[in-house]
């Protein structure tokens, strides 16, 4: 068995040596693959925190991820055919500048967060994944019929928005920005754990009344993990957006959530690089079964069985032999 | 996503190992609930370049599984790694918005062989983007001009609440000249419609004109059969296809739609088509069928004509259009969409086989409301 | 819609009460067709204590079954039979290959492996049916519509869903009220260990209730299959519907579950039809079907969420 610290350590060289080589031998397809696969695994981040260490079971994620693609599409669109932003008392003008969008994409996504969780963590279990699922499936209704801004058609944006010093339209300068913010959210989420909120968040997952009676409120500091949770999700909305150059309501969908479950489940739930070995492996999966049939999605999902069945703790658990935390 | 490498020419492999000169990128949906118009899309165009016999076309087929994100990370490839010089296949509106202008502003060239949003028939029109289908209103405003002829004054209208249902209620109320006696936009992939046969009951309407593509229409037609309202329907081909003719069964008898396209359409190339489709996979073609046959011929006439490298020919000759339709005449407007006769058609039964049958043309020498908006 | 009456002067068609009695037994129609999606859902969940996502996959095996045999035989009694006798031996199988495995499983993991036979289930229809829909319809003597009292026209064969929706609601009832298996499954509810003491063979009573639920789902599936298109995803949007009722009626509670189908089945129903009109007296008519439309398609998950805010186990749920 190997510690897992080897083993994240490795994954994050592998990371960065993948698109490095695909330069080197020009197979930008690669680059935007492991692109892809970081913005993914950046989402994952963010759920991995309500789900691993607070134990939320979202199945609604997909609202953050898509408030923040449609943070970027709104303001890219508004910056493109240069019309202000009308908000009927005060305007303001669209912007193709990267944090701008990435700091309006956490706001926005942080506030639906806060709204959501604190009518939905009045529920658990199972109630608790299907409310999250309704607010999903209600972002995902209304972004279909509202005209505004493309309905199901979604929002093109013709160049990739810009950030200070960089040409974002290089594949390898944009996998470099998403796998410096994930990077961030990983320390982020590494400092978190270590932190009195994140070992109070912990022992609250495990057993409310213990919370309780020393005088800490685990809804509040459920929610606060929660809020957090959605704001990383939503930067990676963000990205994700930034690197289709194009969004639509299909991230808002709940397959899109179950995505997101599936990617963290697959690397190790409440492990720190649980949702990076996931997407990399989910990428890898859609990438080569492909390839192979027609009807990949059978054994995709024979897979993902034998994930759940076999191996308990994911990835990272099967690598350094240690079950995950239990949800 | 599936990969199939193709070269075109079975016959010529042990010729002169000519390389593959244009390559061209099909982004279709062939898995999932969709996937019955890609897979026909994809099996016309194949048949139209093997009949071809040449050996410098070379077509890598993706599924972009109806996901617009997936479609657009699957031109990123093609363009990237594929290195592909002309794309096409996207069967929906959607993924269309997505993929097209990225591909376009790139310098290549992308043939439609089905969607035609409005939005890159006006406006952002482009001179690298050429729809060999329609522009998405066509088949809605033929349906608005049939009713005219057929006397209604009084329209119940329906379409699904998103961006293609809102240009289909449009596209008919732009050439119908009567009243619309209520306007109702139903749920996207919405199975039951009850609510919406009641209100179509009490509405007084002389007529009915729905925007239901794939399943929605599928279960509409059926339920409105058993409903024993005989106020009639017209609409769009997309729920008269040939595909999905057979499961809404004799609920669709006698229906009115109108097409682009239609099996009868007397002309050599649409004959040998229908024969040679038939014959090489083994059922009817469809519409869909039809359009990715008449885009693979309409390329194939380019490629004769100038070399991809060479833009502005190849350009040109896609422009000229110089090429055997299966709808007979055929010519782009200034937009680079077509110009062409919209087609009256009747359901009807051959045997145990549900199809078509022409009835009258709707629109002749038919454009689109757009083309004014496009400057090119 | 009275509000609409007091402005004759517009113009606008009135409402009349027939068109709303009509509405109304649409969704009650649309209410017992998801009761019988929902009652499985609901025992599984409260027996096994299992999220089955792949209940969706159930419904549409039912469909194609009942497409199947119906394009064989021309009969539609053989095509609802093939299609509970399929849909219960597939959920037979799937429970003792897979779902047994899951019944001591967290939650997330239950979530991910049916999703996981939801990519199998439906992928594999398409391979063995492919990928164009199949063709069932409403048998001869269920087609047409009659009229009944009050002038109202309503179809002969949604009248019959509605009998058949419930029947199964008063067997159900029946069953658990009233039978041995009855008194197993409502034991099993309360307090599993228990009953596996007084010595109920419980893998067998599992896989029972199990294949009972799918039976359910894919009766569900043929009955509305005939209405509507068989094809390969049509058990996702009616699964989650189902989840919606089920968490708004309390999960593991059949009554639970009829009343909350019979709610999403008048509110989505009935918030369709009325929402766009009622957007209509202040907005412009265009405006005013959008709006109205795309709020109706919110209307079930606004509704659950309002119940789970009040009642955070739904309306007659007891545990979380």
């Amino acid at each position: 068995m190997i510690g897992e610290r080897y083993v994240n350590g490795a994954v994050l060289i592998g990371l960065i040596a993948l698109p490095l080589w695909a330069l080197s031998a020009d197979e930008v397809f690669t680059i935007t693959l492991t692109t892809r696969a970081a913005i993914l695994a950046l989402a994952a981040v963010g759920l991995n925190i309500a789900l691993g260490i607070g134990g939320m079971v979202s199945f609604g994620h997909a609202v953050f991820f898509g408030l923040g693609g449609y943070a970027m599409g709104i303001l890219a669109f508004h910056a493109q055919t240069f019309s202000p932003l009308d908000f009927g008392l005060f305007a303001l003008p669209g912007t193709k500048s990267m944090p701008v969008i990435w700091l309006v994409a956490t706001v926005v996504s942080a506030f639906a967060a806060w709204i959501i969780g604190l009518l939905s963590l009045r529920t658990a279990g199972v109630y608790f994944i299907m409310i999250t699922l309704a607010f999903g499936q209600m972002f995902f209704y209304f972004a279909i019929s509202w005209g505004a801004y493309g309905g199901e058609d979604g929002l093109s944006i013709y160049v990739r928005n810009s950030f200070v010093g960089l040409d974002t339209l290089m594949p390898i300068q944009f996998f470099g920005l998403c796998f410096a913010l994930l990077c961030l959210a990983l320390l982020l989420q590494w400092r978190l754990r270590r932190s009195p909120f994140g070992l109070a968040l912990n022992a609250a997952r495990q057993s409310t009344e213990r919370v309780q009676s020393v005088g800490l409120n685990p809804r509040q500091l459920k929610l606060l993990a929660f809020v957090i949770s959605g704001a990383i999700t939503g930067v990676a909305g963000a990205l994700f957006a930034d690197l289709n150059r194009f969004v639509s309501p299909t991230m808002f969908s709940w397959q899109l959530s179950g995505e997101l479950i599936i990617l963290t489940i697959i690397g190790g739930v409440g492990r720190l690089m649980g949702p990076v070995i996931g997407a990399a492996i989910f990428i890898t999966l859609e990438h080569w079964l492909g390839g192979l049939t027609d009807f990949w999605h059978v054994w995709l999902g024979t897979i993902l069985l034998a994930i759940v069945l076999f191996w308990r703790g994911g990835v990272i658990g099967l690598l350094t032999g240690k079950e995950g935390p239990h949800v | 996503m599936q990969k199939i490498l193709l070269t075109a020419a079975i016959a010529a492999m042990l010729a002169t190992p000519a390389l593959p000169e244009t390559k061209v990128g099909m982004i279709t949906t062939l898995s999932g609930g969709g996937a019955g118009l890609g897979i026909d899309v994809r099996d016309g165009f194949m048949l139209a370049i093997k009949q071809s016999g040449r050996d410098d076309i070379e077509v890598v087929i993706e599924d972009d599984q109806r996901k617009p994100d997936i479609a657009v990370q699957l031109a990123d490839k093609m363009i990237q790694s594929e290195k592909v010089d002309v794309l096409t296949g996207i069967i929906w509106s959607n993924l269309a918005m997505a993929v097209v202008p990225s591909v376009t502003a790139q310098g290549k060239f992308y043939l439609s062989p089905n969607a035609g949003p409005s939005q890159l028939a006006g406006k952002g029109c482009h001179e690298n983007y050429f729809n060999v289908a329609w522009q998405n209103d066509n088949l809605h405003e033929a349906a608005g001009a049939y009713a005219n002829t057929a006397g209604y004054a009084n329209s119940f209208i329906m379409a699904p609440n998103y961006p293609a249902g809102t240009d289909a209620l449009n596209g008919y109320k732009r050439f119908f000249k009567g009243e619309v006696a209520n306007e109702v936009y139903t749920q996207l992939g919405q199975t039951d419609y009850a609510a919406e046969i009641s209100q179509i009951r009490a509405s007084g309407a002389d007529s009915v004109f729905f925007f239901l593509p794939g399943g929605m229409g599928i279960s509409f037609l059926k339920q409105y059969a058993d409903s024993g309202v005989d106020i009639p329907v017209v609409g769009p081909a997309f729920s008269f296809d040939q595909g999905i003719l057979q499961a809404v069964g004799e609920a669709a008898l006698g229906v009115v739609n109108t097409s682009q396209w239609n099996k009868d359409i007397d002309n050599p190339a649409n004959a040998g088509f229908v024969e040679s489709f038939q014959a090489e996979y083994g059922r009817l073609p469809s519409l869909y069928a039809s359009q990715g046959f008449d885009t693979a011929n309409l390329l194939i006439s380019a490629v004769e004509a100038a070399d991809v490298m060479n833009a502005a020919a190849f350009r040109d000759a896609l422009r000229a259009a110089d090429f055997d339709s299966t709808r007979g005449a055929f010519a782009f407007g200034t937009n680079h969409h077509p110009v062409q006769t919209i087609y009256v058609r009747e359901v009807i039964r051959e045997g145990d086989v549900f199809t078509n049958r022409i009835i009258g043309a709707a629109l002749e020498n038919h454009s689109d409301a757009y083309a004014v908006d496009c400057s090119m | 819609m009275r509000a609409s009456r007091a402005e004759p002067g517009t113009g606008k068609r009135l409402m009349p009460s027939i068109l709303i009695i009509e509405q109304i037994l649409n969704g009650l129609q649309f209410g017992v067709m998801l009761f019988l999606m929902a009652a499985g859902l609901t025992l599984i969940f409260g027996v096994m204590g299992l999220i089955n996502l792949a209940h969706g996959s159930l419904y549409m095996v039912g469909a194609f079954a009942a497409a199947w045999v119906a394009g064989a035989t021309d009969s539609f009694i053989l095509a609802m039979a093939a299609a509970l006798a399929a849909a219960a031996a597939a959920g037979a199988l799937t429970e003792i290959l897979v779902i047994r495995r899951l019944y001591s499983a967290a939650h997330l993991d239950q979530v991910l492996a049916t999703f996981a036979l939801i990519l199998i289930f439906s992928e594999g229809t398409r391979f063995v049916f492919g990928s164009f829909p199949l063709f069932l319809d409403v048998p001869q003597q269920l087609s047409g519509s009659i009229l009944l009292p009050g002038g109202i026209q309503y179809p002969l064969y949604r009248l019959t869903l509605i009998g058949i929706g419930l029947l199964v609601a008063l067997g159900l009832w029946l069953l658990t009220a009233r039978t041995r298996i009855g008194i197993q499954i409502r034991a099993g509810e309360n307090d599993r260990e228990m009953i596996a003491a007084l010595g109920v063979d419980i893998t067998r009573l599992y896989t029972l209730v199990f294949a009972l639920g799918a039976g359910l789902a894919g009766l569900a599936g043929a009955l509305v299959g005939a209405i509507q298109s068989v094809q390969v995803g049509m058990g996702e949007p009616v699964l989650i519907l189902a989840f919606v009722v089920i968490v708004i009626g309390g999960i593991g509670s059949i009554r639970g579950a009829f009343i909350g189908s019979i709610l999403v089945g008048l509110t989505d129903t009935l918030g369709g039809v009325f929402l766009p009109e009622f957007f209509k007296l202040f907005m412009q008519s265009d405006a005013a079907t959008q709006t109205g439309s795309a709020l109706a398609s919110m209307a079930v998950y606004i509704l659950m969420g309002i119940v789970l805010i009040r009642c955070p186990t739904g309306l007659f749920g007891a545990r979380a």
